[in-house]
């Protein structure tokens, strides 16, 4: 390997799809299976691992095959990989987290088609290196996961006052003076709601990311 | 006759695809800019959508079910291939909607021009995978509560696609505040009708 693990390019790969290229808020990748599993935090930061696992791994595979797959057939070879591993990482949530397996129900079969990992795989994955592959699955996986985690802090807190099941509205004593949890937040569409807030603030940071008419 | 249609008004009102469980939420964003666009895209997916799903839940019901393959002999009776259901429905998608191109290529030219580029991206949108999940997930008793499950989210979906398509041909002249537009606004007007849907809830005929 010619170039160091933490190259200022490696580094760019792995921070820019945090923020200026976010999957989810800029490139509008990946929204399908994503929200519905944003109600508690548990469930959420669960589906943001496995879909860094299956970004990262589906990312490196195909680089590795790269100049083995036909082009005429290529998108159902990527069908396969990943479908491989999301049967792996479904079948080691429903061994080892039954609970959280049974509330992501279909959502771990849809990251099949989570746009996010056949986007990345036709857009960086065909075209270069095994390693900064997995590297630019391992940041979009990140970039990703870090949008649902912020949405579902706030449905979970707004929604039933924890975070990660501990109850700190009621620890404050934030209810005694009249405060309620909001119910409106547990329900799918304050989830969408959400996400346009995030877009909102995060591109008045940065004027560059707004869309011209 | 009754469940059935029960179970289709449930899955277009209550149900919907979009703003229930945010299924085909890349190309509803992507493709939503107008009507006629968004026509095509709706209709394609109620056409591949009351294929699919019939077709994964016979492909259930007789291959992949604990004890599905015991029409093949008592042999075969203990098999479970319930953890294949994933790669099998997303190879039955994709080769059904490979077909339903080429019939529809070939029977009717008008009706292929018209869908375009949207029948083979419609592979790998969510909601029609997720209708299949649903589909075994829900536990169908029969074909025919399957179909009108499918046939009910396509159009679902459609109704929400055409929806938004309409409202954001009507704001392109607003004034919306800078870093909300295209994307930004959309996510929330769609929230906003997700809203509205929800006083569907609790309907039952």
């Amino acid at each position: 390997m010619s170039e160091s693990l933490l190259s200022s390019k490696n580094k760019k790969l792995l921070i820019n799809p945090l923020n200026k290229e976010n999957p989810i808020t800029i490139q509008v990748l990946g929204i399908c299976s994503a929200l519905a599993v944003t109600v508690q935090m548990k469930p959420a930061i669960v589906m943001a691992l496995s879909v860094v696992i299956v970004t990262a791994f589906s990312n490196l595979i195909i680089s590795l095959l790269r100049n083995t797959i036909p082009p005429r057939i290529r998108i159902i070879v990527q069908l396969v990989v990943i479908a491989a591993l999301v049967i792996l990482v479904d079948q080691i949530l429903k061994a080892y987290m039954y609970d959280v397996s049974k509330k992501l129900s279909v959502f771990v079969g849809l990251i099949i088609t989570n746009c996010i990992i056949m986007g990345r795989l036709e857009a960086f994955a065909m075209g270069n290196k095994p390693l900064p592959s997995l590297i630019d699955g391992i940041g979009n996986g990140i970039g990703y996961g870090i949008i649902l985690v912020i949405i579902s802090f706030f449905r979970e807190l707004l929604g039933f006052g924890n975070v990660m099941g501990y109850p700190i509205m009621e620890k404050i004593g934030i209810y005694k003076i009249g405060y309620e949890d909001n119910g409106f937040m547990i329900s799918p569409p304050m989830a969408l709601i959400l996400v346009g807030i995030i877009i909102w603030i995060q591109r008045s940071k940065n004027p560059d990311l707004i869309e011209t008419k | 006759m009754q469940e059935y249609i029960n179970i289709f008004v449930k899955s277009i009102f209550i149900d919907n695809m979009v703003f229930a469980y945010f299924l085909g939420m890349c190309s509803y964003l992507a493709v939503s800019k107008n009507v006629k666009t968004s026509l095509g895209l709706g209709i394609a997916v109620i056409f591949v959508m009351i294929i699919t799903v019939p077709v994964n839940y016979l492909i259930e019901k007789y291959v992949l079910k604990e004890g599905a393959l015991a029409w093949l002999g008592s042999d075969f009776a203990g098999i479970d291939l319930s953890f294949l259901s994933f790669i099998v429905f997303i190879a039955t998608i994709a080769s059904m909607v490979q077909l339903v191109e080429m019939i529809v290529e070939r029977f009717s030219p008008a009706l292929y021009n018209a869908l375009g580029i949207f029948l083979p991206l419609i592979a790998v949108n969510c909601a029609i995978l997720g209708g299949s999940l649903f589909m075994s997930e829900r536990e169908y008793h029969n074909l025919g509560e399957a179909t009108s499950f499918g046939l009910g989210s396509g159009i679902g979906w459609a109704i929400a696609i055409i929806g938004i398509a309409a409202i954001r041909e009507k704001i392109q002249y607003s004034q919306i505040p800078a870093p909300l537009r295209g994307l930004g606004i959309a996510f929330i007007l769609t929230g906003l009708m997700g809203i509205g849907f929800m006083s569907f809830m609790g309907i039952k005929i």
